[in-house]
């Protein structure tokens, strides 16, 4: 990193460094798109993982996290603005396009307006929406219930920056003046929950989509800030339900990495199995519900006996079938229940049996294969440019597995396969599933024999206070990257606990992928990017 | 009167305090014989045909496919036609948070439902904001919007207990009067009135 920071430093002689985490270099407002470009192009930093809004109560300002696809180094760039009235940065929205999305949101909760963002609309809250929730001042009083419908609009803002530095703020339409505009969602059985595409057709083909989100926004970033470290950690479970354990591992983790508590071995494996265990039930639902999408609704109930047969072994430990709350700081809540290596292991031997019909049923069907193959096609520039990662990103030929590019607990001591697809359509997405169940049942059954003996809880202070500081980690959930963001001032509250989610870039990337497609092939596709809505929305 | 259904023993409902007090309510309007016949009718069909509106914002949604699925199955009750358009539904199980910005879209479902038609606040989150209570966003609790029928509990309730809230709604719609049922209408209309919604027809 020393060279990359010599090279930074002759480029942009005003930037300073903070190497306390990932290396973070600080920038004027004015040099943040060059030192963006520069860093893509020239240091091939070419994956945009995460735009963090803050707010320093003195200053505002992002950080954005980049991510190397090569060798998989991380950077982040800051850029802060002392105005608070009208805070204002620039775009890099024409560098990635999934940073036109991440800076609506930082708009849309703090209120910093992004010069050349070509759609500078809210992207969760209602246009009327009264402040910026994530400020330190908000005050939620300002915002009651609503009692009508949602004012709808047809515009978006723009702000340009006109060759004197005056920044003027001009009206662009969202769709065309003679698109014929239909409303897909928010109540909709295919859109997996509450969200909604505008979509303008042209007939049956699709000529844009605009991802309407913010239907089951739940405002967790805000909530944590005013609870303890461990009360923060249940919030994990209930954004993408299927990754509950994921989820919270990597919550965990941080704040273990940050607090420097050690865990013991046997939590390690006890995570990494409920880990693999909760990938198989996602994936297995995935199946289930995708297909009865295309309209094979047999298969949701095929699947849903595995994943059944799982949630009785999370039952017997954790003592939940859903939001289980079972990983605490320093390990996990309960031990192990005297039945869990017996049931895991007949979960093994039906598993072959299990995969085996679904191929026969589904996968070679003719119809299966005519509406899914070459159905939504994801160049692997495409994936990258959009933030795709997990199994969506992995079928467009992208290694982005976390747990083989950032290896973390004891995933590198496990033998495992990254699955990688190149063919990047609906048919490649799912089989990438398929296969990871797979995998994850190669993982389980490395381990299971010999999970050690040992602490299920390390000592952790019944107060527990972070050190002054800021952290990055992030964990492989079952729909791609989990990040977390954690920014501590010392007291028993985090500063700011942003969460990265991958779901919101796959939803995103709706969009780009049905332009010119037909409408039934929204369903295919949205079903193949499998995004949980909670989870996108927070 | 002893109100059950599904061959559960009277004595193992909780709740019968209520039921026996909506009983006392139609004995007291002095329900006519004859129409008090025909009501018992058609509750019976009503109460074990109550088909659900696809409904679900978040995690409690995944329980209620799991209800649907070969293990919990609905089917057993008459409750499996799930119906995607709130013109074919009877009830809402309002399985999920609900947030200000799905607020009017919810009670437009609910307006949009055919009558009678019935609300199970399913999860913490529907019956109170839950886990959410401090959030600038959620509502707290769905009867700010739409009048509930059954509250069941819960952060997920479990598919037995869906089930149990279900057959404490048939339960209630087994003591309604269908003929000239006034009483449970006007309560309705009072409450749509408490808590408008403007630009929604009722
Ligand atoms: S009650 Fe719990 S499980 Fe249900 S939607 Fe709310 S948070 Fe999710």
């Amino acid at each position: 990193m020393a060279d990359i920071q010599e090279r930074i430093a002759g480029q942009f002689p005003e930037a300073t460094f903070d190497t306390s985490d990932v290396l973070t270099v600080e920038i004027p407002d004015s040099k943040l798109h060059a030192l963006a470009r520069f860093l893509r192009d020239e240091l091939r930093f070419d994956f945009l993982v995460t735009i963090v809004g803050m707010d320093w109560v003195e200053k505002m300002g992002c950080i954005y996290y980049l991510q190397s696809t090569s060798d998989h180094s991380r950077i982040a760039i800051k850029a802060t603005t002392a105005d608070r009235e009208n805070p204002m940065l620039h775009s890099i929205a024409d560098l990635w396009h999934i940073a036109g999305i991440f800076e609506r949101e930082v708009y849309d909760f703090f209120g910093i307006v992004f010069i050349g963002n070509p759609d500078m609309r809210r992207l969760f809250l209602s246009i009327d929406w009264k402040g910026y929730p994530l400020r330190k001042d908000y005050d939620p009083s300002l915002n009651p219930v609503p009692t009508e419908n949602e004012r709808q609009s047809d515009f978006t803002d723009t702000y340009v920056e006109h060759s004197d530095g005056k920044v003027v703020k001009e009206q662009a339409r969202v769709f065309e003046e003679d698109d014929f505009v239909v409303n897909i969602g928010p109540q909709h059985p295919a859109t997996h929950g509450v969200l909604r595409f505008r979509t303008a057709v042209d007939g049956e083909t699709i000529r844009k989509i605009d991802v309407y989100m913010g239907y089951i926004h739940r405002g967790i970033e805000k909530i944590c800030e005013g609870l303890t470290y461990p009360q923060t950690l249940h919030f994990m479970d209930r954004m993408d339900y299927f990754s509950a354990h994921n989820y919270h591992h990597g919550l965990c983790m941080t704040i273990e990495q940050a607090a420097g508590i050690e865990v013991s071995r046997r939590v390690q494996v006890i995570r990494v199995i409920m880990d693999e265990l909760s990938r198989i039930a996602s994936h297995c639902l995935f199946i289930g519900t995708f297909c009865m999408d295309l309209g094979a609704t047999t298969m949701l109930f095929y699947t849903l006996r595995v994943r059944e047969q799982i949630l009785d072994i999370m039952d017997k430990t954790c003592g939940a079938r859903m939001t289980f709350n079972y990983e605490t700081i320093g390990g996990v809540m309960q031990d192990l229940h005297p039945d869990f290596v017996k049931d895991v292991k007949e979960l093994l031997a039906v598993l072959p049996a299990n995969l085996k019909e679904y191929d026969k049923l589904f996968t070679g069907n003719v119809i299966t294969r005519n509406r899914m193959e070459g159905v939504g096609k994801m160049s692997r520039e495409d994936a990258i440019t959009w933030s795709v990662t997990g199994p969506s990103g992995r079928a467009s030929g992208w290694a982005c597995d976390i747990r083989k590019t950032h290896p973390y607990s004891i995933y590198p001591e496990l033998d495992f396969e990254q699955v990688v697809m190149h063919e990047g359509d609906a048919m490649a997405r799912f089989k990438v599933r398929m296969k990871e169940i797979e995998e994850s049942a190669k993982i389980i059954a490395q381990l299971i024999d010999n999970i050690p003996e040992g602490e299920i809880q390390a000592k952790v202070a019944k107060v527990l206070k972070l050190p002054v500081g800021h952290w990055f980690r992030t964990v492989e959930g079952c729909r791609g990257a989990f990040g977390i963001y954690l920014e501590s001032d010392g007291t028993v509250n985090p500063y700011r606990l942003k969460i990265v989610p991958p779901c919101l870039p796959a939803a995103a990337a709706v969009d780009h992928l049905t332009r010119g497609q037909k409408i039934a092939d929204l369903i295919t596709i949205g079903g193949s990017l499998d995004y949980i809505v909670p989870d996108m929305d927070r | 009167m002893e109100v059950t259904t599904k061959s559960m023993p009277y004595e193992a409902w909780k709740d019968n305090e209520y039921i026996e007090s909506l009983v006392n309510e139609l004995k007291e309007n002095g329900t006519n014989v004859i129409v008090g016949s025909f009501d018992k009718l058609i509750n019976w069909g009503r109460s074990n045909s109550i088909w659900p509106l696809t409904f679900a914002t978040s995690c409690c949604g995944i329980e209620f496919v799991s209800l649907g699925a070969a293990r919990f199955d609905m089917a057993r009750f008459g409750w499996e036609v799930a119906r995607s358009s709130p013109r074919q539904a009877d009830f809402i199980m309002v399985a999920g948070t609900i947030v200000h910005r799905m607020a009017p879209v919810l009670r437009r479902l609910y307006d949009q439902l055919a009558e009678p038609k019935y609300v199970i606040a399913t999860g913490s989150c529907a019956v109170s904001g839950g886990p959410f209570k401090k959030s600038y966003h959620v509502v707290m609790g769905v009867d700010k919007i739409i009048p509930v029928d059954v509250y069941l509990p819960g952060c997920p309730p479990r598919p037995e207990a869906m089930i149990y809230a279900i057959m404490q709604l048939s339960r209630k719609m087994k003591v309604e009067r269908f003929f000239g049922g006034v009483n449970r209408k006007e309560k309705q209309q009072e409450f749509l009135k408490e808590h408008p919604v403007e630009g929604v027809e009722d």
